[in-house]
């Protein structure tokens, strides 16, 4: 049904704003991400980092605008949007094994009630293989050291042979032979044409690793080519305090809204 | 590999099935009354099953145990305990309206109202989240405590009615396995075979949406569903072990033989298949000394049954299990001991510029400020494990006893040397430290530790630290080295 090539751009983002209980965390976010684009989002804590790719992914309620994949809605195309959530999202004593995991990635191409065949364990191995974790296939997950368990994760949005990846940190408290693992990996995946949008923490290594950067912080500081948007002048902009005011404005809005005491 | 597994798997799944179906068949009989007799009688009646009752008892306390422990598994890798034991006790003043619609015990009447009463107190509790900031656990037992004591009112009001058959009412909230009826039976057979069915078809949502529902949810899996409909089976399910188990104890047969699985098994289909058994076996076990003892509660029996395999589990698991835990926490202390007395063996010969090729007792004894009888011992224990040979009194190293002991002087050395040279920490003071850590360096640290160190020759104590060729070679003999 979908070309595996398509004209149609891989991430619109349309005045989107997003609340937590009310109290505004993005807003009015406009974006367009160009096809076969390596996307960092750097931002201070609390810049809705995490919480912009969730919107993206329809994990969060939105409160107003739209996003739209491939030029539809999520919901038409969840197979074209691969996932790296943050590791602490789940339980690593959950009773699987690594091969459990990146199957997973595997289900949302398999639909209900299908079982997995031999093709898509296949898959997984090689994706086991893309991030060195092949010879862990039968461990049980929780005897993973956190590089490990990271690339995990990578091996089953790998397995998802997605066209458009949201990552969460997938950089945060790895060693740094997975880092550099993880890096070759998002190139290769960058060279085979596909979208990557990748939340990372980190400034000095930001800037070698993304082709573009998105510099958030409650809204869209600047977007556009890493030698062209990682400017002292845009970072002072994002890190430091011009959006106090904005911020405050937030809670007192979330209080009202809410009906609660302004608290502080 | 993975094909036989997975062929296993579905077998079992079958098996378990086909089980569920015999045992729904197995209650087209009819109801007779249980005779007083002696205990002794009560178990020859037993084990000929002849006793309709009592096969009512055995098959239903099969279906339940095999309900309760698969979606069990679920309620615990899910992290929802809690909410097992609020949606039982939730459940009560649906029981006693299901009774007051008919004024009879009408089992289908009374899941009916039980289930809307536990999806009314679990939406409740979901509301109570959502609009204050009270958080779950809290939200849970206000919803619980106050359901359930609707429930008592409501129950003591109808003991109270001058009509209606009032019998076996009361198994509501102790469990009485002997109150079960024939239609409670297929009731149970139904439940139990459309949560197994369940279970089979949408395995592989249930594992992904209980492991990462984010990311399941994104990959296109109806992940809110899965919850409803996993929600809407476990009500079902705790309803037709209410009879049998009763509203304060059927959460623990939920949660207890799946905790024991848990604590056996690393893989969820063999977890959900240990728990299934467990609860099986919990049920049947509380059944039998609930008929041989005549009127005895038959839930706290059931859940003791659980209780007792769960601490079999736990003491005598494989891996996690304590005693396991203990044995090999035993056999780490052991070789400790044997490295220690290779060090010390080490450490004689050393002072003695390696001049003499083995060690006597007395040597050892002295350096470990023990008696002759300790040294003697430890050395057997280093002969039994190949290290070390005892010829009259004197120790001899075996290749691979040498090696060792180099091995582990040699980490003691550098680690004192690590943490003076990089931590900064006074050269009299990492002694204690270095004697943990020398058995536990691995050979890729130790590599780091020498290249940080610069491949040093001498630890903080102006002691040599031997390297790669000491080890596989043997020291250089230099005379005059020794006796500092």
């Amino acid at each position: 049904m979908n070309a595996p090539i398509d004209t149609a751009i891989p991430l619109e983002i349309h005045d989107l704003t997003v609340a937590y209980h009310k109290k505004p965390v993005l807003w009015g976010v406009d974006l367009e991400v160009p096809a076969g684009q390596l996307v960092g989002i750097i931002g201070p804590n609390g810049a809705g980092k995490s919480t912009l790719i969730k919107a993206c992914m329809g994990l969060l309620p939105r409160q107003s605008g739209w996003v739209k994949v491939f030029g539809q809605s999520l919901s038409d195309v969840p197979t074209r949007v691969g996932y790296v959530p943050q590791r602490e999202s789940v339980d690593w004593d959950f009773p699987v094994n690594v091969m459990d995991v990146v199957l997973m990635g595997r289900y949302g191409r398999l639909g209900l009630l299908r079982r997995l065949g031999k093709a898509d364990r296949e898959v997984a191995r090689e994706c086991l293989e893309r991030v060195k974790m092949l010879p862990y296939a039968n461990r049980q997950i929780s005897n993973l050291s956190g590089g490990q368990q990271q690339r995990i994760f990578l091996a089953r949005a790998l397995a998802q042979q997605a066209d458009l990846y949201f990552m969460d940190e997938p950089f945060a408290g790895v060693d740094a032979a997975t880092e550099t693992a993880i890096v070759e990996v998002l190139g290769e995946l960058r060279d085979q044409g596909k979208t990557l949008i990748v939340v990372h923490h980190d400034l000095p290594t930001a800037r070698s690793y993304f082709d573009s950067l998105l510099l958030l912080n409650m809204n869209v500081v600047a977007f556009g080519p890493t030698e062209q948007v990682f400017t002292s002048e845009n970072l002072q902009k994002t890190y430091g305090g011009r959006l106090t005011i904005l911020s405050e404005v937030a809670s007192t809005l979330g209080a009202e809204a809410s009906g609660a005491p302004g608290r502080r | 590999m993975k094909t036989v597994r997975q062929q296993v798997l579905r077998r079992s799944l079958l098996g378990i099935i086909g089980f569920a179906l015999t045992a729904s068949l197995a209650s087209a009989a009819s109801v007779s009354e249980v005779a007083p007799t002696e205990w002794t009688d009560q178990l020859g009646r037993f084990f000929s099953f002849r006793d309709p009752s009592l096969r009512y008892a055995l098959v239903g306390s099969i279906l339940l145990g095999l309900s309760c422990g698969l979606l069990g598994s679920f309620i615990v890798v899910r992290r929802m305990a809690l909410v097992g034991d609020a949606l039982s006790h939730a459940v009560l003043p649906g029981v006693a309206l299901g009774f007051l619609w008919n004024m009879t015990k009408d089992p289908v009447a009374i899941f009916i109202g039980a289930i809307i009463a536990g999806l009314a107190g679990t939406s409740m509790v979901s509301a109570l989240i959502k609009t204050t900031r009270l958080k779950a656990d809290t939200a849970l037992g206000l919803v619980l405590a106050s359901f359930f004591a609707v429930g008592m009112c409501l129950l003591s009001m109808i003991q109270n009615l001058p009509t209606g058959n009032k019998s076996g009412l009361n198994a509501f909230l102790f469990g009485q396995v002997a109150a079960l009826g024939a239609d409670d039976i297929q009731l149970m057979g139904i439940v139990t075979g459309i949560a197994v069915l369940l279970v089979v078809l949408f395995y592989k949502e249930l594992l992904t949406t209980s492991f990462d529902a984010g990311f399941a949810r994104v990959s296109g899996i109806p992940a809110e569903w899965v919850h409803h409909g996993l929600m809407l089976v476990l009500a079902a399910a705790i309803v037709i072990a209410l009879q049998a188990v009763g509203v304060v104890l059927v959460s623990a047969m939920l949660i207890t033989p799946a905790a024991a699985a848990y604590l056996l098994t690393d893989r969820l289909h063999r977890m959900l298949m240990l728990a299934s058994i467990f609860g099986v076996l919990a049920g049947v076990t509380g059944a039998f000394f609930s008929f041989v003892g005549r009127g005895l509660p038959t839930g706290p029996l059931m859940v003791i049954g659980a209780s007792i395999v769960f601490a079999a589990a736990y003491f005598f698991g494989p891996r996690h299990g304590v005693l396991a835990r203990w044995w090999r926490q035993r056999q780490s202390a052991s070789r400790t001991e044997r490295e220690n007395t290779l060090k010390a063996l080490y450490h004689v010969w050393e002072n003695d510029g390696y001049r003499d090729v083995g060690v006597t007792l007395r040597g050892l004894a002295e350096r470990r400020r023990e008696t002759l009888d300790e040294a003697l011992r430890r050395s057997e224990e280093l002969q039994h494990h190949g290290l070390a040979t005892i010829n009259r009194d004197t120790v001899y190293f075996t290749p691979e006893g040498r090696q060792r002991a180099t091995e582990i002087v040699r980490n003691h050395r550098l680690w004192e040397l690590y943490l003076t040279n990089t931590a900064n920490i006074a050269p009299d003071h990492v002694h204690e430290d270095a004697e943990k850590i020398e058995h536990i360096l691995g050979e890729s640290v130790v590599r780091e530790l020498e290249r940080r160190l610069n491949y040093a020759t001498e630890d903080p104590h102006g002691k040599p630290i031997p390297g790669p060729r000491d080890i596989h070679v043997g020291p250089v003999v230099e005379l005059g080295r020794g006796d500092k």
